[in-house]
């Protein structure tokens, strides 16, 4: 266990020192390690819950606002979860062998089995099935029983499937979400963009290969001037570029057909947490009725609620990216006689979007209105693992 | 004729009375602007003080208005097109801005007004045009005085072609000074007496109509082709000679079109006569063609090397003119007190030219300095407004005048301009909105304005204890000056880009913005970024104030920041300092699809402002046409 240790300790440490950026590349790193954790794993799926439980909080503690971690570790979890059940409806004669005995559990049974049906049947399963079934019980008894059984390997075996299914997901989540730019896109179209995005770069390119031709607005995104880099990658492809400064937003959106942007997260609500300046973007396409579409793969949609994201889901990047240390040295030590410093520098990273301003979400699995984002949720984790952190009682 | 009003005599209001409307007389009675106490909130929430300026009255008033905008103007370049902020309005007396470039037309074509008045209001008996009276002070300017020809025209039948010469010729008899009034009513009526009239003549000859359009046309009608002007005006207005004067007086409203670069005649035209060479931009922005954009800094060697060649350009206005096209002065009031400066030293010393009229000559002179400021850096609304303000003061100055004597009282309008619609406007202003300062505020201020850092700096003085926010943009940074200086006086500061507005909008209780101009419609024109945070600030429910001065203001509309703007160097957007990984734009600015776009103005819409501060107090931005119509007449063009 000491070297998936280590894997688990490198990827926080890179993690907590945001050396990864990018939902994309977080959500494929922790996929790939939460694969390497369950093939070493020699235990059955209730511990391997656990572990990947214990996994998932340490790499959620190192970067907190990096939500496609805690995302991936649930989806993770819900294939755990899903592969524990199939072999369980395939084995009738496994779970009552293993069950010696509890009254409690007994009255649960017939409940179980049922939904443990109804759920392979109808996969992804409905909401109503999910909150009322009791996953968490059914593993605790059956991984007592489970354990060291052929079918055990088969599982484990169906669980890593399960976790390259889902990193091939988010491998090609670009592909299919870029293949929806027709739809989206007309000919002489204007649109707008803030900062970088390989979505919705692949999204546009997408359309232009097609023969669309348009016009792409790229703000540059303060502070870190991402738009430059995106314009100048449209460019190669042809697309009429224009790059302005983040304050022409507002003085151009009213000339623009379509905003398309990349998002950090998506969250329950349907508002998105993205990088500073789209809460801007946001607003001043409302103002002009210009539709703000949202571009990005479903390891983006994150199953919480939102409080005060500005502050509690936010970043505060470095100062120096704003004002160079030495042209304010002489004020930095400032202060008057309360002692406290006079001049502050607010860098944040990431802004709130509330979900009335945005219009559409383009996902690899289709278009979805904010208002249907939580049944998106519910469909791909399990209401237990919404909570990560809260540890089960036993 | 208006059988409902009834004649006025001149001293009655000029104006209708509505809305926010000060007495003129009583300004003993009305408190004076600094009396208001600083901290005390006893400014009522809307206060419009009396103009303070009434010692105008006292000055010596003896030339008679300009003649009026004319319709034909477009057929000239005037000077009024190339910088998109200055426009003659139409009622405004300076509208012989359309003379620029034709030094050699008379300017005081005004002075034919004696006879064509006399004709008018003999006319019209009971029309209240008291000739007398209407010389004694007054500071609201006859405006409708187009309508001269009705009467004048017939006069000059005979002599259609010859019309303009004829009246030129007039004005050296006929130059005793006089100042009419005319109130709206009586402008209408006059109008109307005068269609009566046409009408009537039209019975007896076509022609009559005819000639009186060519001659009102060629009187006021100054296009820089003297020679082709007359005919191709007359042939023009051949249609409709009846209903002329009322679409005369209906175009002198709306403020003329500006010089759209879009169109490629008008654009060569205009750099034939340029003296800054200006290479076109390569790669430009379709959506603002119809804006000037040059390539930035391959101008100013070539400049500098002609500096002693440059004769028709004061060294002082060439060195501002530099100053502009590098950047070296920016800021609203900053490029107008320099601009204003610059003439008062080509005044000092400029001389009239043997059998040159002063007036006429300096105007031109002017017109031309301003012309090279132009090709330097767009004029701003505020220097527009300016400049016509200073050519009023030139059409007016009276012929009896030495030179010594019209040059010292020009250069002392210009000192009082800039003191009193400048420097004291901002203190006033300051006084106006520290009181919507309180303890324990969070002021939020968007790049740097000298209006807004007055006002922090005065609340700060007077031991307010509020935090400031400044937040800024690229490519300027003009918010990190004003940072300096406000942590500098030891104000609590925190400073952020632009982009995070809606992180740091939660905190703040008040956002205090600058603006370059106020339009008449209630936006807002103010440096790009204003926009976006206003409207965030309209998003968390927080009071924008808007600290303009009047002189600003203009009667100007504007919906977008495309139709009219000024784009500035686009190289600047792709270079950011600090990131050159990032900089690899440079090596593809040749490729034509990329186009770097740098606006420099915003218009923030109105319902954005909660209120906006003057010197003639606080206002909503609905009221901002009010103090258009009411005060530019009284204090600017008296």
């Amino acid at each position: 266990m000491a070297e998936v240790q280590a894997l688990v300790n490198e990827l926080a440490t890179k993690l907590r020192k945001r050396k990864v950026e990018g939902s994309r590349e977080t959500a494929r790193l922790t996929a790939e390690l939460l694969r390497t954790v369950i093939s070493q794993q020699r235990v059955t799926s209730a511990a391997l819950v656990e572990v990947v439980r214990d996994v998932g909080q340490q790499l959620i503690a190192a970067n907190p606002v990096e939500l496609a971690v805690g995302n991936i570790v649930r989806r993770v979890l819900r294939i755990i979860r899903d592969g524990d059940l199939s072999p369980e409806v395939g084995g009738l004669t496994l779970v009552s062998q293993g069950d010696d005995g509890d009254i409690v559990e007994e009255d649960d049974k017939p409940f179980l089995l049922s939904d443990a049906i109804s759920q392979t049947i109808l996969h992804p399963p409905s909401l109503v099935a999910q909150l009322e079934s009791k996953p968490n019980l059914v593993c605790h008894f059956e991984g007592k029983a489970a354990d060291k059984t052929p079918s055990s390997w088969q599982f484990k075996h169906q669980i890593i499937e399960g976790v390259n299914d889902l990193i091939e997901d988010i491998n090609t989540c670009h592909e299919l979400i870029a293949d929806q730019s027709l739809e989206l896109i007309h000919q002489n179209e204007v649109i707008l963009t803030l900062g970088h995005s390989r979505t919705v770069k692949k999204f546009l390119y997408a359309a232009k290969e097609k023969k669309r031709s348009f016009q792409v607005y790229v703000a540059e995104g303060a502070p870190k001037h991402l738009g430059h880099v995106l314009a100048n990658e449209l460019t190669e492809k042809h697309l009429q570029t224009t790059v302005i400064p983040d304050s022409s937003v507002f003085a151009m959106i009213s000339r623009v057909n379509m905003v398309i942007v990349g998002v950090h997260a998506v969250m329950a609500n349907g508002g998105v947490i993205a990088p500073v300046g789209m809460n801007m973007v946001a607003l001043a396409a409302k103002r002009h009725a210009v539709p703000f579409v949202v571009v990005g793969g479903t390891h983006k949609l994150c199953p919480l609620f939102p409080n005060n994201p500005e502050v509690l889901l936010n970043d505060m990047r470095c100062p120096s990216e704003l004002l160079s240390f030495g042209d304010f040295s002489d004020c930095m030590d400032f202060s008057v006689g309360s002692g406290a410093a006079l001049l502050h520098v607010v860098n944040p990273a990431f802004d709130y979007v509330p979900p009335e301003l945005v219009s559409l979400f383009v996902t690899e699995i289709g278009g979805y209105h904010p208002s249907y984002i939580y049944r998106l949720i519910s469909d791909y984790y399990s209401a237990d693992d919404i909570v990560l952190q809260q540890k089960p009682a036993s | 004729m208006d059988p409902r009003r009834p004649p006025r005599t001149v001293i009655d209001p000029k104006v209708r009375q509505v809305g926010f409307f000060a007495a003129p007389e009583p300004i003993a009675s009305s408190p004076p602007v600094s009396d208001i106490s600083p901290s005390g909130n006893s400014l009522s929430p809307v206060m419009i003080p009396p103009p303070r300026h009434s010692s105008d009255a006292a000055r010596p008033v003896l030339f008679s208005p300009v003649p009026p905008a004319s319709p034909g103007r477009r057929d000239s370049l005037a000077p009024s097109d190339l910088f998109p902020a200055s426009s003659p309005t139409a009622s405004s007396p300076c509208a012989d801005a359309e003379c620029a470039f034709s030094p050699g037309r008379p300017l005081r074509s005004n002075s034919v007004r004696p006879a064509a008045a006399v004709t008018m209001s003999s006319s019209l008996p009971g029309r209240g045009f008291d000739l007398t009276a209407a010389v004694t002070a007054s500071s609201v300017p006859a405006t409708g005085l187009m309508k001269i020809p009705s009467g004048f025209s017939v006069k000059n039948a005979g002599k259609a072609r010859n019309a303009s010469v004829e009246v030129e010729n007039e004005q050296g008899s006929n130059s005793k000074p006089l100042k009419e009034k005319t109130t709206k009513a009586e402008r209408r009526a006059i109008q109307e007496a005068q269609r009566a009239a046409k009408a009537a003549a039209k019975g007896e000859g076509k022609a009559a109509s005819v000639v009186s359009a060519a001659a009102s046309a060629s009187v006021n009608v100054k296009p820089h082709k003297a020679t082709k002007a007359p005919t191709v005006a007359a042939s023009e207005k051949k249609g409709g000679g009846g209903e002329r004067p009322v679409e005369k007086e209906r175009k002198k409203e709306v403020p003329p079109p500006r010089m759209q670069y879009d169109d490629t005649s008008r654009v060569e035209k205009a750099k034939r006569r340029s003296v800054v060479k200006q290479t076109e931009a390569r790669n430009r922005v379709e959506l603002f063609r119809h804006l000037p954009q040059y390539e930035h800094g391959t101008q100013l060697p070539d400049l500098e090397s002609r500096f002693f060649q440059l004769d028709p350009v004061h060294p002082a206005v060439y060195k501002v003119g530099l100053q502009y096209l590098t950047g070296d002065i920016s800021g609203g009031n900053a490029r107008c007190v320099a601009m204003l400066q610059a003439f008062q030293e080509a005044i000092k010393d400029y001389s009239t030219p043997p059998e040159k009229n002063l007036s006429r000559d300096l105007t031109a002179k002017m017109s031309s300095y301003v012309s090279f400021l132009i090709e330097c850096r767009p004029l701003s609304i505020s220097m527009g407004n300016a400049f016509r303000f200073l050519k009023s003061r030139i059409a007016k100055l009276p012929l009896t005048l030495l030179e010594s004597e019209a040059k010292a009282s020009l250069q002392s309008d210009i000192e009082q301009f800039i003191t009193e619609k400048i420097i004291l406007a901002d203190k006033v202003i300051v006084r106006h909105a520290v009181t919507k300062i309180r303890d324990g505020d969070v002021l939020l201020t968007y790049g740097s304005s000298t209006a807004v850092e007055m006002l922090l700096l005065h609340a700060h003085e007077l031991g307010k204890q509020f935090r400031v926010v400044v937040v800024d943009s690229r490519p300027k940074l003009e918010g990190q000056r004003l940072l300096r200086r406000l942590v500098g006086k030891g104000i609590s500061c925190t400073y952020t880009h632009i982009n995070a507005t809606s992180y740091i909008m939660h905190e703040v209780t008040r956002v205090f913005l600058g603006a370059s101009s106020v339009l008449s419609n209630g936006a807002v024109y103010s440096r790009v970024g204003t926009a976006s945070v206003a409207m965030v600030a309209h998003a968390f429910r927080v009071p924008v104030l808007v600290c303009c001065e009047a002189y600003k203001f203009h009667e100007r509309v504007q919906l977008d920041s495309i139709c009219s703007n000024e784009l500035g160097d686009p190289d600047v957007i792709s270079k950011v300092p600090g990131m050159e990984e990032i900089n690899c734009l440079n090596n593809q600015a040749n490729c034509g699809n990329l186009q770097p776009l740098n606006l420099i103005y915003d218009a923030l819409p109105s319902d954005y402002v909660s209120m906006i501060i003057t010197d003639y107090g606080m206002v909503p931005p609905t009221s901002v046409p009010v103090i258009v119509r009411e005060y530019r007449r009284e204090q600017l063009w008296m």
